[in-house]
């Protein structure tokens, strides 16, 4: 302490220069006057203001003026340092000096883009410039940290995003676990019947990627399995997987079927089957099921349930049945995470004028797909719930839990390509039958998108610019007896319809996963409004997180058709292989030090840590941190209740001054708080 | 329990059978219904249409009048547009400053003033439901309504308060239902239970209401109702006194009495029909009150129009399972 | 609270807006699903349709929008208010347009000038006792405006009610009438008299 409040005392030479960021920082707020006013600092030596700091010339600015003006500190007052800050610390390194003598002060997202008030910008832009310099000087050089990384990658979710992922990494020689929560991988995409719009068939090109899966040497595949905890961090994550028990001995079993075929429970199928069709209580969720062995539901199985039957246990030819089987816990250490947890379909029993759940032939758009998939349970028949009738009138609703502020305000983006999809198929598999999509607007921007709108307009298919009101079964006119009507505003005529219609198919859109909120927590990651995990930066760092080594892919992340989540996919790999192949990463700086002389020995702190990072020295009395282990958090630094902590780049003093500085406005009258 | 009471002025001659059976199931659930002093109308959905500060100054002084005269205790609305206005205008006056403060500049003329927020405002239905419960209700049932079948109908404006909470699903309320049920009626499932009566149509296009009723009607029928249960002296009035003039205009033969759900209650409770303000309906209840039976019908209430025997699963509903 | 900054005319938007007293800001935010005309029970009769009529008032198509018998078939159930995407108060901005359209004498020219003389006779009484009066209400706005209807309430279901015991013959009156009309008084010096 006394060592650096004397060195606070020697004048620092700092150099402040504010860019204009074309228009975006200038248009807002008066460099110039910013400029002058922080010239007059007395810690400041230099103060420039420039069109474009990130330019080289604006770089050759910071060089230039600490090696002829002896500059010892440096504060640029421009975007968020998620864009620049290496740019300027690695400038601020050619200079001569240590990159971490730098600050940054974000005038642009937190100024110039906050508001249109000119005045009150430039105000803010002050204190921010105001606050960096404040802090700046009291850095210090720091040297950043190597980390290896571990070659090894988890990957949470088989779906396509997962599964694409896994054979990236796998293919380039890297080891992957993959956990997938379900039986089988496959995902969602593994219930679809065609795929728009070239209307391949789903499963043709999934299953070949699935077996691949099942059978590469570099991938442990944990099917029926979820991560339970998660400590660590880049280069080092040590896993904890629940592989929950099966009751199938896997060495043993032949995947068969014969069990499936000897279970006498029948169960509705609410997973795979979307809840259109049965299954047994040992089940595989489909034939290519990867791996291809069952799954012993408990809760259906009538042996848990009354204690008799035992049925697939005597039939089984390789005694692979175990009721005893237990849950096991598996550890391993990974470098990399990439979460691909997809979505869940928007559940349309919470928009009851729509009868979905109530009106029996209301069908979801999974259970369509699952309809009309001729392995599903009608062998692709498209019919009423009756299980025979052939509608005659399909109505096709789009934007369901969609575009709504009662619901989700976000569009689904994949609902009107799915939509047409299904058109077309109700034209192809029933060429009588009439069909209606009812739409808001028509959503199709994707490569050969429009062009099979088009092809749905020469189908003959009705369509109805207007948003469903309500689907009733109470008829008011002559031809609504026994049918679905489907009111609705043509828009395009101004008038209201009623269409009497046989059956009717929700598109409902996509949503976060119900339980993303404590996933995201497991892994270190935010959610966004509606739930979906954010990514680093929504153009630039689409896949990567906030937490380093922590990366996303598909439709945990927004709404995605498939070209879209395979790239993902694609993408969270090759930045793994690119880190993989670095072998070590620098990291941050950023560590949590105790000073024995200040500590009491109180270990508030050890029990806080989230790392575990912090030791209890015995003989000494004192809490020590593992620097290797430390996170940079600060946890630690805020609870020490002796201030016996520091951060590195986070010290009370360096964060106190920097208060301090972006106060300097505040009237210590109590009602003025303007920032 | 003890709850403010704001009649609104149907309950005073039109709707009065509303008002006597009220009063006599209250006594029997240990509920004190303690009028409002000096009420005045809630302007309906008449002053909103011509002119909006007067419109909510009107009901706030029903508001500032509930405030000095109750320490605490909810206010009741039996009726569906006093309930909304008086909710409406808290909620408003709450939510807009410009409204709140004419409103209370206004009063101050006549020596009040109404802090929004101050006066809970409730429908007579969401009183029994919430706060008597159904559990209560069923102790008190004597003579089950067995074989009863009735259409719950629950009109607009209590289930969809305008853009506030409700205390019922707004597209499709279940509360009557489960209180019906509990009184041993069998319900009928009627989609257009919360569909518009029309409200002061029949006086402005009598084309437009009839039909709209018609449609209620034919609905509650095609089901097999004996009788529509209603909590609004409104939607009472539409379905019952024009009920004769559906008949005529569309060559129906309607015969569906429309009875509030408060007289259904007291018939159970053992409550002799004319202690209940049965007989002042134009659609005589008689023929279908002859219809309830001493025993509990044998096979299990059936609630929806039958239907064939289903082939694929139908999706849970978590509410009813 | 839109307040039109130039010196140019106010915007038939901005006059709705502002005569909701801002309940109606977000009508700016129709996204012409079309959601409140499929809903509406009277959407049948209505010439426009609501969402028509948000685009209308968009292209400030003011003649227009106040002539429309829309706002006049509106029975204020709210299953638009309940249902629309984008959380607009539709049925407030009904009343807001029924408003302008009585103070810009446009209704009549609807051929709809039955709704209006409605509310304004049942208001009358309401002023005038701080109650409605059923029986006085029928009779005086058949009468005024409508005296062959008149016949047919007085003879057929009118008289029903009244042998029912449910219509009163004498208007009834609450004590602090005179506060009530001081109240109401000072009220529209601050809304506006329609």
């Amino acid at each position: 302490m006394e060592e650096k409040k004397e060195k606070t005392m020697q004048k620092e030479k700092v150099g402040v220069y504010i860019c204009h960021c074309g228009t975006n920082i200038a248009g807002t707020i008066d460099v110039e006057e910013v400029k002058n006013w922080a010239a007059k600092n007395p810690n400041v030596e230099v103060s420039r203001d420039y069109e474009f700091m990130c330019s080289n010339t604006g770089q050759e600015l910071i060089e230039n003026d600490i090696k002829e003006k002896g500059l010892t500190r440096i504060v640029v007052a421009s975007c968020s340092p998620h864009m620049h800050e290496k740019t300027f610390r690695n400038a601020t390194e050619r200079g001569g000096l240590n990159p971490f003598l730098f600050e940054m002060a974000n005038i642009r997202e937190h100024g110039s883009w906050a508001t249109n008030d000119k005045e009150a910008a430039t105000q803010k832009a002050k204190s921010l410039v105001n606050g960096a310099i404040e802090r700046v000087v009291h850095h210090e050089p720091l040297e950043k940290i190597p980390v290896e990384i571990n070659p090894n990658t988890l990957i949470v979710g088989g779906g396509i995003a997962g599964i694409t992922a896994a054979l990236e990494l796998a293919n380039a020689g890297n080891h992957v676990y993959l956990v997938e929560r379900e039986g089988t991988i496959g995902g969602h995409m593994a219930q679809l019947d065609k795929t728009f719009p070239t209307l391949d068939c789903s499963a043709c090109i999934l299953t070949p990627k699935m077996v691949d899966v099942g059978q590469h040497d570099n991938i442990t595949l944990l099917t029926y399995s979820e991560v339970e905890k998660v400590d660590g961090y880049i280069g080092n994550f040590e896993i904890t997987v629940r592989k929950k028990a099966r009751c199938v001995i896997e060495d043993l079993c032949t995947a068969c079927g014969i069990c499936e075929e000897k279970c006498p429970a029948q169960v509705v199928d609410e997973g795979y089957g979307a809840g259109l069709g049965y299954r047994k209580a040992i089940y595989r969720a489909f034939p290519q099921a990867v791996p291809g062995y069952p799954v012993l539901d408990k809760e259906n199985c009538i042996y848990f349930q009354t204690g008799k039957c035992r049925a697939c246990e005597k039939f089984c030819p390789t005694d692979a049945i175990d009721f005893e089987q237990e849950d096991e816990m598996l550890n391993f250490n990974v470098g990399n995470i990439i979460v691909a947890t997809g979505y869940d379909l928007f559940d349309p029993r919470r928009i009851p004028q729509y009868g979905y759940g109530r009106l029996e032939n209301v069908f979801t758009s999974l259970e369509f797909e699952r309809m009309v998939n001729a392995s599903g349970p009608t062998g692709g028949h498209i019919v009423l719930r009756d299980g025979e009738t052939k509608p005659e009138k399909v109505a096709i609703v789009h934007c369901v839990g969609s575009r709504d502020q009662n619901y989700n305000e976000y569009c689904s983006k994949v609902c009107c390509m799915y939509s047409l999809k299904f058109a077309h198929l109700v034209h192809e598999h029933l060429p009588e039958t009439e069909v209606f999509n009812f739409y808001i607007d028509m959503r199709t921007p994707g490569k050969g998108y429009e062009e099979f709108y088009h092809r749905l307009l020469k189908e003959d298919t009705h369509f109805i610019r207007g948003r469903v009101a309500e689907i009733t079964d109470a008829d008011h006119q002559p031809g609504e007896e026994g049918k679905l009507i489907v009111q609705v505003e043509n828009t395009l005529l101004g008038k209201q319809q009623r269409i009497p219609v046989d059956m009717v198919i929700l598109s409902a859109g996509i949503e976060a996963r119900e339980d993303a909120a404590q996933v995201a927590n497991l892994f270190k990651m935010g959610c966004d409004y509606d739930g979906f995990y954010n990514e680093r930066h929504p153009k630039l760092a689409p896949v990567a997180t906030m937490t380093d080594g922590v990366f996303i892919a598909g439709a945990c992340q927004g709404p995605k058709d498939i070209p879209e989540t395979v790239a993902q996919g694609g993408a969270a790999a090759s930045q793994i292989a690119s880190l993989i192949g670095q072998g070590t990463m620098m990291m941050e700086p950023v560590r949590a030090s105790i000073r024995e002389e200040d500590c009491s020995g109180c270990r508030i702190c050890n029990n806080l840590c989230p790392y575990n990072a912090i030791e209890y020295d015995e003989e000494k009395e004192v809490s020590k941190v593992i620097t290797a282990l430390c996170q940079g958090c600060g946890t630690c630094v805020a609870a020490c209740p002796s201030g016996a902590i520091d951060g590195a780049h986070f010290t009370n003093l360096q964060v106190m001054s920097e208060l301090q500085g972006l106060l300097w406005d505040v009237q210590p009258a109590p009602e003025k708080v303007t920032a | 329990m003890k709850f403010g009471y704001y009649p609104g002025c149907s309950i005073d001659r039109n709707a009065r059978s509303y008002h006597i059976s009220m009063m006599a199931i209250a006594e029997r659930l240990g509920l004190e219904f303690e009028e409002m002093e000096d009420w005045n109308c809630c302007g309906a959905t008449e002053y909103f249409a011509i002119n909006d500060i007067p419109a909510y100054t009107l009901v706030s002084r029903n508001l500032a009048l509930a405030s000095q005269q109750y320490s605490g205790e909810k206010l009741v609305a039996p009726c569906s547009a006093c309930f909304l206005n008086l909710k409406k205008t808290d909620h408003v006056m709450g939510e807009y400053k410009e409204i709140n403060q004419k409103v209370n500049t206004a009063l101050e003329a006549g020596g009040l003033a109404y802090q929004p927020g101050t006066v809970s405002v409730h429908h007579l239905l969401e009183v029994i439901v919430k706060d008597v419960g159904l559990e209560a209700i069923e102790e008190q049932v004597k003579k089950p309504l067995y074989e009863l079948r009735i259409a719950p109908y629950y009109g607009c404006m209590v289930p969809r308060p305008a853009d506030m909470e409700s205390f019922d699903d707004p597209e499709h309320p279940t509360s009557m239902d489960k209180l019906l049920e509990s009184l041993g009626a069998i319900v009928v499932d009627f989609p257009l239970k919360a569909q518009c009566c029309g409200g002061h149509m029949t006086q402005i296009s009598e084309e437009t209401a009839l039909e709209l009723l018609r449609r209620l009607l034919k609905n509650a029928d095609d089901y097999g109702a004996d009788m529509i249960s209603t909590l609004c002296p409104m939607c009472q009035l539409n379905l019952d006194a024009y009920q004769g003039a559906v008949n005529a205009h569309f060559g129906t033969d309607y015969n569906i009495p429309v009875i509030y759900f408060t007289q259904l209650i007291g018939l159970a409770f053992g409550i002799p029909e004319n202690e209940l303000g049965f007989g002042k309906e134009i659609v005589s209840a008689k023929p279908a009150l002859e219809k309830i039976s001493d025993e509990a019908p044998q096979e299990k209430k059936r609630r929806r129009r039958p239907g064939r025997r289903t082939g694929l699963p139908m999706p849970s509903m978590p509410e009813e399972g | 609270m839109t307040q039109t900054l130039s010196a140019r005319a106010p915007s038939l938007f901005e006059e709705v807006v502002a005569e909701t007293s801002g309940l109606g800001e977000n009508l700016n935010t129709c996204i012409q699903c079309g959601t409140c005309g499929g809903s509406c029970p009277s959407g049948d009769d209505m010439d426009h349709t609501p969402r028509e009529i948000f685009a209308m008032i968009r292209e400030d198509m003011r003649e227009e929008v106040l002539t429309s018998n829309t706002p006049w078939y509106c029975v204020s159930c709210y299953y638009c208010v309940a249902r629309c995407p984008q959380d607009i108060h539709i049925t407030d901005i009904m009343y807001a347009l029924k408003r302008k359209a009585i103070e810009a004498g446009y209704y009549q020219k609807a051929g709809k000038d039955k709704a209006p003389e409605f509310s304004e006779t049942f208001i009358d009484f309401v002023e005038n006792n701080g109650r409605s009066f059923e029986l006085g209400l029928a009779t005086r706005y058949h009468l005024r405006y409508h005296p062959l209807d008149a016949f047919k309430m007085a003879t057929g279901m009118g008289l029903k009610l009244f042998t029912k015991g449910r219509m009163d013959l004498i208007p009834p009156k609450i004590e602090g009438i005179d506060q009530l009309k001081a109240i109401l008084k000072k009220s529209k010096e601050l809304g506006g008299e329609a």
